[in-house]
């Protein structure tokens, strides 16, 4: 006898709610999203919001703050120590970021050419990269010590000077000298990050540049430059973003001495806010330098816009 | 303009020598094609010629002056690029007009003269255009654009068609040669395609393995090639090459594998039993009822032609027919090479007889 088949149908059992929810894209979708929307709350965006908070209250370590309004940052403004601080930060970033793009770029360029060694002398750019900050900040130190300077001992030894220098004793020696211990650190990024840059640039436009007569100046000006400027812009935002919030190097070299000659913002915030146990104000330090990042981020997010021979057309 | 000879040129990377001692003259006008498989020596030749690479030994000289050791920049010559090689931050306009502002030239200067080069090329309408807005065929006239604005000695073109379609290759092909019997400029053109070899150039070089292998017209080359390399590389359908015995018995033959006879019309004397290889171009086969019994394998009809896959002997050959034979896989026939255009060559050095 011919089995007469079923209905299909017949053999779908109705299922639970459970089992489609997970067969819906939206809700898996939500789900997969918990639990870096988790990180992102518990870690960013609860920590920044509650420095913004902080720096409304007078929060003392131990202690409920009060809602204070905007008092903390009206005494700030009449502050010198704070607004010597804001003249450090800008002061710091500007020469090291000048700085470091300037010596970062000279690397990147020397290190595109064919070297003997070459993936040697990359290594070795590289180090100050992977040294642990507080480690070489330590050398810095002793480098900077004003009686065992390897610095001072060699310049003496080589009959140029007669005594020590005090390198972390005066306002202007101290400044100059982390600005020096921050463009040591900073350089291997930016000649990195250069020299992949350069790497995009095909051998065949040199070619081209020399057939049509161009010089070696000539070539770096019309094709290198503007061909790195897209990573130039990213770069140079990277390197002032860490340049002004940096606080481990100052931390560890002067602790902002001497007479704060040497503070920034982020470490004139952490001595007010820990050391000093004033979490309202310190916070309220951390926030004015808000603006300032906020200013860096919007210079360099027009920077970056691509440039009119990036958009448009096919590839 | 501008003669160029390159004399026994040499080149070695390291102990690795890739050029053997090459001898190329080219004159005045001429259209030169560097034509050859790949890793032969034909870029690096040309960017010798160019300045791009040293030369390791041997002269090259434009002109009557030698350019071993002068700078690219200074050598007068342009050069089109297989990427192109356009500055991607440069108009079109810009991108003609570079060569011409790194000499100082007047802006009046440049813009006229990049008017006229627009003008020529079609690209009047794009001046404004930066390379990424272009397609291919653009990108490629702007390329040569760049070559024509600077008005140069020599041209020299590094497989430019290689990177288009194939409809557009054909269309460029035509537009460079007429652009050459327009501007009469020495030009040399290297490509591995022997269809763009074939139908462009007044010279055709062919090389392999960093020698030169034969040099000479298009046609002398298809007609007469010296020697079984060229034989197989100019034509397409490649020519078939059979191995087999020469056999003078009052007249000569070809004997080839599993005992197909095959005609010949004259062989040197001396050559009865000789171990040669025997080369029929597909176009020189005909369906005669005297020829070598085959059987068809595959049939790839084309419109205007059909190519005919057939075993001669047990080995596959290909043969092309302009008439409309009715033919299917499993069929006999019998095909004859015609004896005046065969082509013997020595079995063991390969050079033609």
């Amino acid at each position: 006898m011919a089995v007469i088949a079923e209905p299909v149908a017949a053999h779908v059992k109705p299922r639970s709610l459970w089992s489609r929810a997970f067969e819906s894209r939206n809700f898996l979708g939500a789900m997969f999203m918990v639990p870096a929307i988790a990180i992102l709350i518990l870690f960013l965006a609860y920590p920044l919001a509650l420095g913004f908070w902080l720096g409304m209250t007078d929060t003392k370590i131990g202690g409920v703050g009060r809602y204070i309004g905007f008092q903390n940052f009206v005494s700030l403004s009449k502050d010198s120590v704070f607004w010597l601080s804001v003249f450090n930060t800008i002061f710091y970033t500007v020469f090291a970021s000048i700085v470091k793009f300037a010596i970062g770029l000279y690397l990147a360029l020397l290190l595109n050419e064919r070297l003997p060694f070459k993936s040697m002398v990359r290594a070795i750019v590289l180090l100050p990269f992977v040294v642990p900050t507080v480690l070489s900040a330590i050398a810095f130190w002793w480098i900077y010590d004003s009686q065992f300077s390897i610095v001072s001992w060699v310049l003496i030894k080589a009959g140029l000077l007669s005594r020590y220098i005090d390198f972390l004793g005066d306002p202007w020696n101290a400044r100059w000298s982390v600005v020096i211990a921050n463009i040591w650190r900073g350089v291997p990024f930016v000649a990195i990050t250069l020299l992949a840059g350069l790497q995009t640039i095909s051998p065949s436009l040199y070619e081209a540049a020399n057939l049509d007569g161009a010089t070696n100046l000539q070539r770096f000006r019309h094709i290198t430059l503007p061909m790195l400027s897209p990573i130039i812009a990213v770069v140079m935002t990277f390197s002032v973003l860490m340049t002004f919030t940096d606080f481990q190097l100052i931390y560890t070299i002067t602790r902002g001495g001497p007479i704060n000659a040497t503070h920034l913002m982020a470490t004139l915030s952490f001595q007010r806010a820990i050391t000093g146990g004033n979490l309202g104000e310190g916070a309220a330090i951390s926030n004015a330098m808000i603006p300032f990042l906020v200013a860096a981020i919007l210079l360099s997010f027009f920077g970056l816009q691509r440039s009119r021979w990036q958009q448009g057309g096919r590839d | 303009m501008s003669s160029v000879q390159i004399r026994d040129v040499r080149k070695s990377f390291g102990n690795f020598e890739v050029l053997h001692g090459v001898s190329i003259p080219i004159e005045d006008g001429q259209f030169v094609v560097l034509v050859g498989p790949s890793g032969c020596g034909k870029s690096t030749l040309l960017r010798m010629l160019a300045g791009l690479e040293n030369i390791t030994s041997g002269t090259i000289s434009i002109g009557d002056r030698v350019v071993n050791n002068v700078q690219p920049k200074e050598r007068d010559i342009a050069m089109v690029f297989q990427n192109y090689a356009l500055y991607p931050h440069m108009t079109v306009g810009e991108n003609m007009g570079f060569s011409l502002k790194l000499r100082n030239a007047s802006s009046d200067e440049i813009s006229k003269r990049v008017k006229r080069a627009a003008e020529i090329l079609a690209l009047s309408p794009l001046l404004d255009r930066y390379p990424r807005q272009l397609s291919g065929g653009q990108r490629q006239r702007v390329a040569m654009g760049r070559a024509i604005v600077r008005d140069p000695q020599v041209f020299l073109f590094d497989e430019p068609l290689s990177n288009l379609d194939a409809k557009l290759r054909v269309a460029m092909r035509t537009e460079i040669k007429e652009l050459h019997q327009r501007l009469k400029t020495t030009t040399v053109y290297v490509t591995h395609d022997q269809i763009e070899a074939m139908t462009m150039a007044d010279k055709i070089v062919v090389m392999h393995d960093g020698i030169v292998e034969q040099m000479g017209t298009p046609l002398e080359l298809y007609d007469k090639p010296e020697n079984q390399f060229v034989a197989g590389f100019i034509g397409s359908p490649a020519m078939n090459f059979l191995k087999g015995h020469v056999r003078v018995n009052g007249v000569a033959t070809f004997e080839g594998p599993n005992g197909v006879k095959l005609p010949l019309k004259s062989v040197p004397a001396g050559s009865d039993g000789k171990p040669v290889v025997y080369g029929v171009r597909p176009e020189h086969f005909t369906i005669a009822d005297d020829g070598a019994d085959a059987e068809i394998v595959v049939v790839e009809p084309t419109g205007s032609e059909t190519q005919v896959f057939a075993k001669l002997g047990g080995e596959q050959v290909v043969a092309v027919f302009r008439e409309r034979h009715q033919f299917n896989p499993g069929d006999k026939v019998r095909l004859k090479p015609d004896p005046s255009v065969v082509h013997l060559f020595d079995e063991a050095t390969g050079k033609r007889m």
